[in-house]
């Protein structure tokens, strides 16, 4: 019961902020001292909000699992009807038409604590990175409160320990 | 808070590269409109940014962060920066910098809390940069 509604929330939480993984454990320092190793990030990745300049992302490299949390410091994006921007702008505003500023987009990021920018990490022969590698963005954080995750991570002992306490929780909860 | 600049360009390989040199002035006001009211109990640092906005043929959105700067809370909240460099390089995707009138710079700010909503805030007013037409051949930077 418990671990069925748990899940429901969970994936509530993905459909309401269209991230596939919408609370990422912050995993390195690299974004210090606004971030460190064990906080809790909350993110949305709705379609239509565009990428912009100094708002933090979390993405995935193509191939790799490990969600990494940088910023965003240069794009580049070209909207298929450009020129004909001012007509469309103007419609959406009487249509409710979707705005297509929204275009192919690719972008650059940087951990705050980083020297240089995150070329380095991207694919080999990778310069950019695009809006299908974003997971999503960091809007809201909590402090301390995924360490949990590195421990467990770092000690599976405890991993196991905790997930055999949770078990004998559930039995002996049903018996009474 | 004000900035004015300087402008040159010269060409890398096939891309645009920008320079440009800014002022930045954060004073102390009375509590309205300056960086210090910013900071309450719950904000634990402002990370501050200058980003270059314009469009090119290529591209109609470019965004560019040339410098930032991450200020603490108990940090010194005034700031008096003259003729700063860009502290990354301003190349643009292709050849939009040339004689591209509508630069426009625009200071901005992440503001980070102990715990919660991380917005992000652009400050009110920004400077327009005129790029040259043509390219500096030989600049030592």
């Amino acid at each position: 019961m418990i671990v069925s509604s748990a899940l429901m929330i969970w994936k509530g939480l993905i459909v309401i902020t269209g991230s596939e993984s919408p609370i990422v454990v912050v995993l390195s320092g690299s974004m210090e001292p606004a971030f460190h190793r064990g906080d809790l990030l909350f993110l949305t990745n709705f379609h239509d909000d565009p990428i912009r300049a100094g708002e933090i992302v979390v993405f995935k490299v193509e191939g790799r699992d490990i969600p990494i949390v940088h910023r965003v410091i240069k794009i580049h994006e070209n909207s298929v009807a450009y020129f004909l921007r001012p007509w469309l702008v103007s419609l959406s505003k009487v249509a409710q038409v979707r705005n297509r500023e929204n275009g192919n987009i690719k972008f650059l990021t940087k951990g705050d604590n980083n020297e240089v920018d995150d070329r380095g990490l991207y694919k080999e022969g990778q310069n950019w990175l695009e809006k299908k590698d974003v997971v999503g963005r960091a809007r809201g954080f909590l402090p301390y409160v995924g360490m949990v995750t590195i421990i467990m991570n770092d000690y599976p002992k405890f991993k196991y320990a905790l997930l055999a306490v949770m078990g004998a929780y559930v039995l002996l909860k049903r018996e009474s | 808070l004000r900035k004015n600049v300087e402008d040159f360009t010269g060409p890398r390989e096939r891309s645009d590269l920008g320079f440009v040199t800014f002022d930045i002035t954060a004073d102390i006001l009375n509590g309205k409109n300056d960086l210090q009211s910013i900071f309450d109990w719950n904000v634990k640092q402002l990370f501050l940014y200058l980003s270059a906005e314009y469009a090119t043929k290529n591209n109609a959105l470019n965004q560019v962060v040339l410098w930032d700067k991450i200020m603490l809370r108990g940090d010194n909240p005034r700031l008096f920066l003259k003729d700063m460099k860009s502290k990354y390089f301003f190349f643009d995707d292709g050849n939009g910098l040339k004689g591209n009138r509508n630069v426009t710079l625009t200071l901005s700010w992440n503001v980070v809390p102990n715990a919660g909503i991380l917005p992000l805030v652009t400050g009110s007013g920004h400077v327009s940069v005129p790029f040259p037409d043509t390219y500096e051949t030989t600049k030592s930077y």
